[in-house]
Parts: structure tokens; C-alpha cells; sequence
């Protein structure tokens, strides 16, 4: 009888973890595509906003671009230079692309369709999202190499200023929400979705996040009028395409956080296209949000590194400050405040 | 259960273990490392507790800030390698003592949460964790921080704010040769007050 149950007990745990990893693999797949597709898609929107054509001549309409870019990637050689740390300098990159993988656990695509509903799922981003910093910092100091090394301490610096405004405006939207499960807080979106009352929010959050994943204006790190490549300019082949995914995988996670924080994840917009299921809805949300990020890219130049920190700590800093009072006034006031 | 265990003793084993290696590694960058996996490994034993507030916490402020800025200043400093570890011999047996009084009093304090729980479960149970309830963890520690030790919890910020502003004093110097961006002067400019239109006659040049 003990052997039975061990038996059954084997199997179910086979069972779970197939299911698991099914799972998973149902993310992280259609996660890469979209990755590979937004490196097409910022070379298009850069090229149509610069009145080129972009990327045409692998396959129909250049789509077949990424694919051809990968796989020219992995037949590159990897060099390590002279003098790196080999250890740190390869996993620099995996930490890095790893990190913006496991973020999505806690996304919510649609009602009850998210791999791990996390009761402190913002936290759990957020830590996440704060960690990003290690791959960059390690990998700038393994180089071995001034140009890495520099962009390591600039990117490092710019990611833990803008942190903290991220923090505070993830607190405002916890705060009206009255959950750090990211699934509550798309339901209590249903009433209205809190890019209305929290606008400067989103707006910061937006900026924010531009900061966050080293995105023009703030590409700083890899300023290649001043640092080379910023951080991987000693990377090749697929050392260097983990960095690059994982920047772009990035985008998309903030693209995600803010859809869900701000436009209402899953949710439609009116009750009479509610026949579309949640997650197309979200993923309209974040391709709005990442073609604002390849906008961005388009138009405004690059900041200077000053005027980066005095931004987050001079102005956004007190600012989101004063906007959690006044949400937090607001919602005591009104008697709004979740329970 | 059984699963339980196991990954008690898996982050425990690796939490101490690289805790040594972070005293006892040659070179500080990797030492501030291994103290990262401490830290995250810490953190997985809080997760196990049930205290997932805490662990994340733990993640965000002592991963994703504290260890962030030891890096940073580890790494800026050239720091000598040989130098760093000439004491160590002389300043083991106080390290020691320490680490025993440490211990000692990690066991009390053991000893004590066990006795209270057991008194207040009738001595049926023996576990740390406190009673489930309806409440997440994230709100009975706020229950339990803004109420309870409301006080405490104020003069623990007050005493953050004491040390911020010391470093900054401290640190804080005013170059006179020094240019700095003023904004509000920058925006405050208008073409009336800057820019003048001069008739400037040939062969003499503009006065100023």
C-alpha cells in the first residue's frame, strides 16, 4: 500500500511539473518571438519615422530579418578579452536575460491565467526589475575594460535613481488598488482604469521605465558618441545577443507592468467588445506602450548625464512624493481607501 | 513536507556557506558577490517561513540598493589585496568572541519564541509561524507596525534622516569655481533680456 501511494505521489509530482513546465514554455516561447519581432518593429517605426524603408529584403516585408540576425549571431565566435574575469564576464549576460525572463511569472494575461499569482506580485517585479542591475554592473567589471567599466557605474546609477521614483508610484497604484496582487489590481480597474486619475503617474512610470531599461534619451550606459558600446562593448556573438535580448525583453516587461497598473491589463475598454478575450486586450495595451518606447526613440536626443540624475532625484522624487500624499489624502478623505 | 525540508537545508547550507566565503575570499568584488547569495538565500528561508513580504523586502532593499552600493564603492576602490588580510590573524580571537556571543544569544532568543509559542498554542506546537488567518502577511505586518509599535517604527525613520543629512554634510563641498546649471535661471531668460538688435555701420564694429 505504501509503495501505491508513493507511486501516486511520484506521478502527481510528474504531473505538476509537466504541467509546470508547459507552462513556462507556453510563456517564454511566444515571449522570444515577440522579442525578435520587436527588434523589427524599432527598425521599421525608426525607419518610416526617418523616411527610410527599414529592413526589406530577408523574406516578405524584411520578416524574416530577426531570424537571419540570430542566427548570424550564433555562428559568431565569443571572445573573452585578455584580462576579463572569464567566469563573470559569461554569466553577466545570462543573469541579465534569466532576470528579464523571470519576471513574467506574475503577469496576469487573463482572469485566473497567470503562472504564479503572487500575493506580493508587485514586490516580487519590483525585485526582480532592481536586480537587473547586477548583470550590467558584473558584466562591466569583468571586461577588464575602461569603456565597460564606465558604462557599468553610469547605468548602475541611473538604475537605482529611477528606482525610486518606480517604487513610489508603484505604492500610489497599490495603494487605490488595495493589493500587491497584480490580478486584484486589474479587477479594481474595472470601474475605471487608473491611467485617468493617476495620469501624472503613469506618465512618471512611463519616463521611469525609459530610465529603467537604459532606453533613449537616457541610453547613457551605451552612449556610443562617448563610452563605445557603454558595458558590452567588449561582448560577441551570443554573449552580446543575451545583453540585447534581454534590453528588449525588458521593454516588453515594463510595456506589461504598465498595461496592467495603468490600462487595465485584460480588461476591454467597452462593454460591447467584451466578446474579445483579455489577453488580446493586453497585448494591444502593450504594443501601444512599446511603439511610445520606439516614438521616443525617434524623436528626442539623448540627455546629459546631470541633467538624467537631477531629473529623477530633483523632480520626480519629490514629485511622486507629494502624489502618494495627496492619493493617500484623496482616498481618506473620500472614504475611497480599499479595505 | 518532506520537500519543505529539503529546501530549508538547501538555502541554509548555501547561506552559511557562502557567508564564509564572503570573509574569507582574497578578492572584495567576489566577496561582496557571495554576499548577494547570502542575502538571496536568506531570503528563500523567509519565503519558506511563509513571510513573502519580508523576503521580497529583503530582495529590494538589502540585493537590489545595499549590496548595489558596496559593489559600486568596492569596485572604485583599488583596494589592496594583501594589505586587507595582514590583520586577520590578530583580530580573529575578538571576531571570535563576538561571533559566540552572537550565537549564544540567536539560541536564547530561540528558545525563547519557542517557549512563548508553545504557551500560547498549549505547548501543542512549537512552530515560529504565526496563526493562519484571512489576512495576508503584508497586513498584519502593517497592523502590527503603525499600531503597536508606532513609535518605534518613527524614531527608527527619524534616525535614517539623522544619518542621511550627516552624510551629506559631511560631504558636501562648495567649489567657488565651480559652474553649475541653475534651470529657473535657464527658463527664466527671454530674448528681451539677452538679445539686443544693433545697426552696426560699416568699418566700426559693434560697442558694447
Amino acid at each position: 500500500m505504501v509503495n501505491s501511494l508513493m507511486q501516486s505521489g511520484f506521478n502527481s509530482f510528474f504531473a505538476t511539473a509537466i504541467d509546470l513546465v508547459a507552462k513556462i514554455m507556453l510563456i517564454i516561447v511566444p515571449l522570444l518571438v515577440a522579442m525578435a519581432y520587436l527588434t523589427y518593429a524599432e527598425r521599421k517605426v525608426l525607419a518610416a519615422s526617418q523616411h527610410r524603408r527599414g529592413p526589406n529584403v530577408v523574406g516578405p516585408f524584411g520578416l524574416l530579418q530577426p531570424l537571419a540576425d540570430g542566427l548570424k549571431l550564433l555562428m559568431k565566435e565569443t571572445i573573452v578579452p585578455s584580462g576579463a574575469n572569464r567566469f563573470l564576464f559569461l554569466i553577466a549576460p545570462m543573469v541579465t536575460f534569466i532576470l528579464a525572463l523571470v519576471a513574467w511569472a506574475v503577469i496576469p494575461f487573463d482572469q485566473g491565467m497567470v503562472l504564479s499569482n503572487l500575493n506580493v506580485g508587485i514586490l516580487y517585479i519590483f525585485a526582480i526589475s532592481s536586480l537587473g542591475v547586477y548583470g550590467i554592473i558584473v558584466a562591466g567589471w569583468a571586461s577588464n575594460s575602461r569603456y565597460s567599466f564606465l558604462g557599468a557605474l553610469r547605468s548602475a546609477a541611473q538604475m537605482v535613481s529611477y528606482e525610486v521614483s518606480i517604487g513610489l508610484v508603484l505604492i500610489t497604484v497599490l495603494l487605490c488598488a488595495g493589493s500587491m496582487n497584480l490580478s486584484a489590481i486589474v479587477e479594481a480597474q474595472r470601474k475605471i482604469w487608473y491611467i485617468v486619475p493617476l495620469f501624472p503617474m503613469f506618465v512618471i512610470f512611463f519616463i521611469s521605465g525609459l530610465a529603467e531599461t537604459n532606453r533613449s534619451p537616457f541610453d547613457l550606459p551605451e552612449g556610443e558618441s562617448e563610452l563605445v558600446g557603454g558595458y558590452f562593448t567588449e561582448y560577441s556573438a551570443m554573449s552580446f545577443a543575451l545583453f540585447y535580448l534581454g534590453e528588449y525583453m525588458n521593454m516588453i516587461l515594463v510595456a506589461a507592468m504598465t498595461a496592467v497598473l495603468f490600462l487595465g491589463g485584460w480588461l476591454s475598454p467597452l462593454e460591447s467588445l467584451e466578446f474579445i478575450p483579455g489577453p488580446i486586450w493586453l497585448f494591444a495595451k502593450m504594443a501601444l506602450v512599446l511603439f511610445l518606447f520606439l516614438w521616443v526613440r525617434a524623436t528626442v536626443p539623448r540627455y546629459r548625464y546631470d541633467q538624467l540624475m537631477r531629473l529623477g532625484w530633483k523632480v520626480f522624487l519629490p514629485f511622486t512624493l507629494f502624489y502618494l500624499v495627496l492619493v493617500a489624502g484623496v482616498l481618506v478623505g473620500m472614504g475611497w481607501l480599499p479595505v | 513536507m518532506i520537500l519543505a525540508t529539503i529546501a530549508f537545508y538547501f538555502f541554509a547550507a548555501i547561506c552559511v556557506a557562502s557567508a564564509v566565503l564572503v570573509v574569507t575570499l582574497r578578492n572584495p568584488v567576489h566577496s561582496v558577490l557571495f554576499l548577494i547569495l547570502a542575502f538571496f538565500n536568506a531570503a528563500g528561508l523567509f519565503v519558506l517561513l511563509g513571510a513573502e513580504f519580508i523576503a521580497m523586502t529583503l530582495v529590494v532593499v538589502y540585493v537590489g540598493a545595499v549590496a548595489v552600493l558596496f559593489l559600486f564603492v568596492v569596485m572604485m576602490l583599488n583596494i589592496d589585496k594583501v594589505g586587507m588580510k595582514e590583520g586577520f590573524q590578530k583580530y580573529l580571537p575578538i571576531g571570535g568572541i563576538v561571533c559566540a556571543i552572537l550565537l549564544a544569544e540567536l539560541i536564547l532568543a530561540g528558545f525563547g519564541i519557542r517557549a512563548a509559542a508553545g504557551e500560547a498554542a498549549g505547548a501543542a506546537s512549537g512552530a515560529v509561524v504565526p496563526p493562519a488567518s484571512t489576512l495576508t502577511n503584508t497586513e498584519q505586518l502593517g497592523m502590527v507596525l503603525y499600531t503597536d509599535y508606532f513609535i518605534l517604527f518613527q524614531s527608527a525613520g527619524m534616525i535614517l534622516l539623522v544619518a542621511m543629512i550627516g552624510a551629506i554634510t559631511l560631504t558636501l563641498r562648495h567649489h567657488p569655481r565651480v559652474k553649475r546649471q541653475n534651470v529657473g535661471d535657464q527658463v527664466a531668460r527671454d530674448s528681451k533680456s539677452t538679445v539686443r538688435l544693433v545697426k552696426v555701420k560699416s568699418g566700426e564694429g559693434v560697442k558694447p
